[in-house]
């Protein structure tokens, strides 16, 4: 080690006249002596043992050649959904995204010089709110299945009560998070199961466990991609028994189905990913998180932007973080949870993508997928050895798609082998043996035909 | 001087504002032949269930780009100006980690594809985690958790299962220095311990004979910055470490400021059993305006079982995601963690390799330095030990007989064209100026912010510094009008 020997384009200061000049200016012989302080027993005194640094040229050839190794549209075809989703990507979208004052900017913890990202954020939650009929949304979570998870940990910090009910019907995945999220509270997790047939939530189990509970939390369209019918119903009955209802979406089936607002939810979650942002193997994605009534937005985690004014110009709208008195940096072991970083630029995204489609383009992309997985499903029933759909509940989108004889592991690995990646399957619990299958606006009917004849060939 | 900046100021309309009936900005793909089949799509959406409108803005393309353009303008980033954010490490993210993660083959991945078509995404992950326990002197990461503190999350929760799978329950404290990060107790209470706080001295440091005083029958761990908030190097970190494991706790690594050790020492050889690394701060990731970050979570080798799942495995040159770890926390996030994010600090340690990483910290650490000792002392003293040497950062604390205090430099430098220090962290120091210029600013930036400092300093002295901030999109915000719960969302 010692001085810097090399020059580097990360590393301006890498030169010996440059380092020997602000070493003079430090009063101080090496650079090393600047790490004097730390004990000679911990210093590591040898190179790590990473691999040697490249040009930006070397490691770009061999990372893309590396990535190409993918099997991924326009290759392959990609049905799969289960929380993430293909979705088409406005190209304005993905300028926007690349605009270096957004994506290389910090938290805006100097409101003068971050009016662009806050006003984008603020403009994110009023839209998000309207769409999901909530008071208020935060600037985003994680993903789904955490927000989910804080959710949970918020019904029971409101409410006071250790009973969580879950439907059986969500994803194993984030009912897996809700888990980790909540275990610690001592949160007592009790599932209720759906009805067989139609895939909708069985609301005579939802009376018999719902007294006393925190919550409910069920996902609509749910893990299955049917939408629960009777959410109106489901709503009252846990609000009788002074619970909260907390509600997961996919953002996309709000273009048709009812935002969870009108039919009582208190807290709505979700994914925003299909909201003009990548798959990208599993993130960033951008979490929803939502309440119904502005006296729990006081207990809701992440961040909030509010609309204010200019200390010398009331007049002048400006906006700022609010309610920081919430958060860990004031609040510290008292906060109402723990996010800093969160998924800013992703909200960013969501904004641009909500602005983009508006009222019109929006619906007309909901009739797309509808229309779209409806004519899959019926173009795979017609696959000797399939059911499509599975459940006889009305599905947005995804819909579960079961095999007779042929094992659902088995046939996903050969239509993997085909290069369709479809179907992903249902944990054995559920006692079904095949797919939630996904198809949006994506999907071409060439598409879904070659999904069918593979989906043949695979049996 | 400040007359050579101004950011843009647009005064723009809210979206909604912009707004009108009969336009769209993007029209959704479908096919007439199957559209033919639904003569109302609508239909296949129960009646009970149909949603009767959807409030969203009405604009054409170019609108919309216009409307997030100017947006963008209004928008300070580490692009256009030096961004020397203590704590938050705001250092220069390299355009071609942008390029390659832009790539169709990682943004069209599914993460629930099976394992044989994502080789490529996995064995650079694999080779990322290998890395980042080499470095942190860990024996393996996970690498789900999506920011800092959600690693932070994972560690206590590891804390929380181990100490119960070991039949000790009873250790439900966590000891917690008044330097630390807010995250810190935040994340200890989530996990549900109490968090105990411990006092650093009079130098800003922790020293081991008061934890050994705290730690006793229910200590469960502690959390640990080094170097701390304040910049400076825990010279005891290992006393410290030696009484937690005494009194039979655990020790985590707040990985925040990991910038000033690459390469020069390990928090697993200083006694830490778990770390988080915020790969948005050391490992060059963009920040977002607040996030996409990342933030693996490495343990020991007694600990591996614990990690949040999954984990990314490798056989025979086959990799794969594990989600089968024996005594796993369980996941905390839906799918294997900010892959994109990933693949970017993958990307900046290729380019860095095993010197240019050790650099870093040399010139992250000379830099802090340099900066610090080229501001006026009488103006910005230093808060703590004057006479040690800082790491990463340097935290001064603005006199307090001037108005105004930390927050007017704060207000004022935004005229300049650069960002502020952070404002009034940590905590224990009163009208604090935390200042982070990482290795990526050249000497002459660095120069150019200490005596913008030095200026600022003098005309409040002077009495002429007016209002501030003045060339900056608006002028000085009220931030306490803006908390009316009224205005968190506007109606149309």
């Amino acid at each position: 080690m010692g001085q810097p020997q090399s020059r580097h384009p990360l590393l301006p200061n890498l030169d010996e006249a440059l380092v020997a000049k602000m070493l003079s200016k430090i009063g101080a012989k090496s650079i090393d002596e600047l790490f004097s302080d730390i004990p000679p027993g911990v210093r590591l005194g040898r190179a790590l043992k990473v691999p040697e640094g490249g040009s930006e040229y070397s490691v770009r050839r061999d990372v893309q050649n590396r990535l190409s190794a993918n099997k991924t549209p326009p290759g392959s075809l990609c049905f799969l959904g289960g929380g993430v989703w293909p979705h088409y990507i406005p190209a304005v979208v993905e300028s926007i995204m690349s605009r270096n004052e957004f994506y290389t900017a910090y938290t805006p913890y100097q409101a003068e010089i971050s009016q662009g990202i806050l006003q984008a954020l603020f403009e994110y939650q009023s839209l998000m709110c309207d769409l999901l009929g909530m008071e208020a949304c935060n600037s985003s979570m994680y993903d789904w299945a955490s927000a989910a998870g804080e959710a949970v940990r918020m019904a029971a910090r409101v409410t006071g009560r250790k009973k969580v009910l879950v439907a059986e019907s969500t994803s194993p995945r984030r009912l897996a998070v809700i888990r980790t999220y909540s275990e610690a509270m001592g949160v007592e997790i009790v599932p209720v199961s759906f009805d067989r047939s139609t895939g909708t939530l069985d609301s005579s189990d939802l009376v018999k466990k719902a007294p006393d509970s925190a919550c409910l939390y069920i996902e609509n369209p749910n893990y299955f991609g049917v939408i629960e019918e009777e959410s109106e119903r489901v709503a009252s009955l846990v609000k009788a028994s002074g619970g909260l209802t907390i509600v997961g979406v996919d953002p996309i089936s709000l273009s048709l189905v009812r935002e969870p607002g009108s039919y009582g939810a208190d807290i709505v979650v979700g994914e925003g990913q299909p909201l003009g942002i990548p798959m990208n193997y599993g993130g960033p994605h951008l979490g929803i998180f939502a309440v119904k009534d502005l006296k729990l937005a006081r207990s809701m985690p992440g961040r909030l932007i509010g609309l204010t004014s200019s200390v010398a110009d009331p007049a002048r709208k400006a906006f700022a973080m609010v309610l920081q008195a919430r958060e860990q940096h004031i609040r510290r072991e008292g906060a109402t949870s723990n996010v800093c970083t969160n998924q800013s630029l992703m909200a960013v995204a969501a904004a641009c993508y909500l602005s983009l489609l508006g009222k019109e383009g929006f619906r007309s992309l909901g009739e797309a997928v509808i229309a779209n997985s409806h004519y899959a499903s019926r173009r795979l029933s017609k696959v000797k050895g399939v059911s499509s759909p599975h459940f006889s509940g009305s599905f947005f989108k995804e819909f579960v798609v079961s095999y007779e004889k042929a094992r659902a592991p088995a046939v996903h690995e050969r239509l993997a082998k085909a290069n369709v990646l479809a179907g992903y399957p249902l944990e054995p619990a559920t006692g079904i043996n095949g797919g939630v299958y996904c198809v949006t606006e994506v999907h071409t009917r060439e598409d879904i035909e070659r999904l069918s004849s593979a989906l043949e060939g695979a049996l | 001087m400040p007359d050579r900046f101004r950011q843009a100021r647009w005064d723009e309309p809210l979206i909604k504002d912009l707004s009108r009936p009969g336009r769209v900005g993007m029209l959704a793909p479908s096919d007439p032949d199957v559209m033919a089949e639904f003569a109302d799509p609508m239909a296949l959406v129960p009646a009970s269930m149909r949603r009767a409108s959807v409030r969203l803005p009405e604009l054409s393309e170019l609108q919309v780009l216009r409307h997030f353009n100017r947006l963008s303008q209004m928008n300070f980033s580490v692009e256009l100006g030096m961004y020397p954010l203590g704590s938050c490490t705001m250092k220069y993210n390299p355009k071609v980690s942008e390029m390659i993660a832009g790539s169709d083959t990682m943004k069209n991945a599914h993460p629930l594809q099976p394992a044989e078509t994502v080789q490529g995404i996995l064995s650079i992950f694999y080779e990322l985690e290998r890395a980042l326990s080499e470095i942190a002197g860990m024996s393996r990461f996970s690498l789900s958790t999506a920011a800092g503190a959600q690693g932070e999350l994972a560690g206590v929760l590891i804390m929380r299962k181990f100490l119960r799978d070991q039949g000790r329950p009873e250790k439900d404290e966590i000891l917690v220095p008044d330097s630390a990060h807010g995250t810190n107790p935040a994340s200890a209470a989530m996990a549900g311990f109490k968090v105990v706080k411990v006092q650093s001295d009079a130098s800003g440091l922790v020293r081991a004979r008061a934890v050994s005083e705290l730690a006793g029958p229910k200590t469960a761990g502690m959390m640990f910055t080094v170097p701390n908030t304040l910049g400076l190097f825990e010279s005891e970190v290992v006393e410290v470490s030696k009484a937690v494991h005494d009194a039979g706790g655990l020790m985590y690594y707040d990985g925040a400021n990991m910038n000033a050790l690459l390469g020069r020492a390990r928090p697993g050889d200083m006694g830490f059993d778990i770390v988080h690394l915020n790969l948005h701060k050391t490992f060059a990731t963009p920040h977002g305006g607040g996030g996409p970050g990342a933030g693996p979570v490495g343990v020991s080798k007694e600990l591996a079982d614990y990690l949040p799942v999954p984990v990314v495995s490798s056989e025979g040159g086959k990799y794969s995601l594990d989600y089968g770890l024996k005594n796993t926390i369980g996941p905390l996030k839906g799918f294997v963690g900010n892959s994109a994010i990933l693949l970017r600090a993958y990307v900046y340690m290729r380019l860095l390799g095993a010197s240019g990483l050790s650099n870093v910290s040399s010139l992250a650490v000379l830099a802090a330095n340099y900066l610090w000792k080229s501001l006026d002392p009488a103006a910005f003293p230093a808060s703590h030990a004057p006479n040690l040497r800082r790491k990463h950062e340097a935290v001064v604390s603005v006199k307090s007989d001037l108005p105004g205090g930390a927050m007017t430099v704060a207000k004022a430098i935004l005229d300049y064209g650069m960002h502020s220090p952070t404002v009034y962290f940590p905590l224990i120091v009163s009208e604090a100026l935390m200042i982070e210029p990482t290795e990526s600013e050249p000497l002459e930036m660095l120069d150019e912010y200490a005596s913008a400092l030095n200026e600022i300093y003098d005309s409040m002295k002077a009495g002429t510094l007016g209002p501030v901030p003045k060339n900056t999109s608006i002028g000085k915000i009220d931030e306490v009008k803006a908390s009316h719960p009224m205005t968190l969302k506007v109606h149309w």
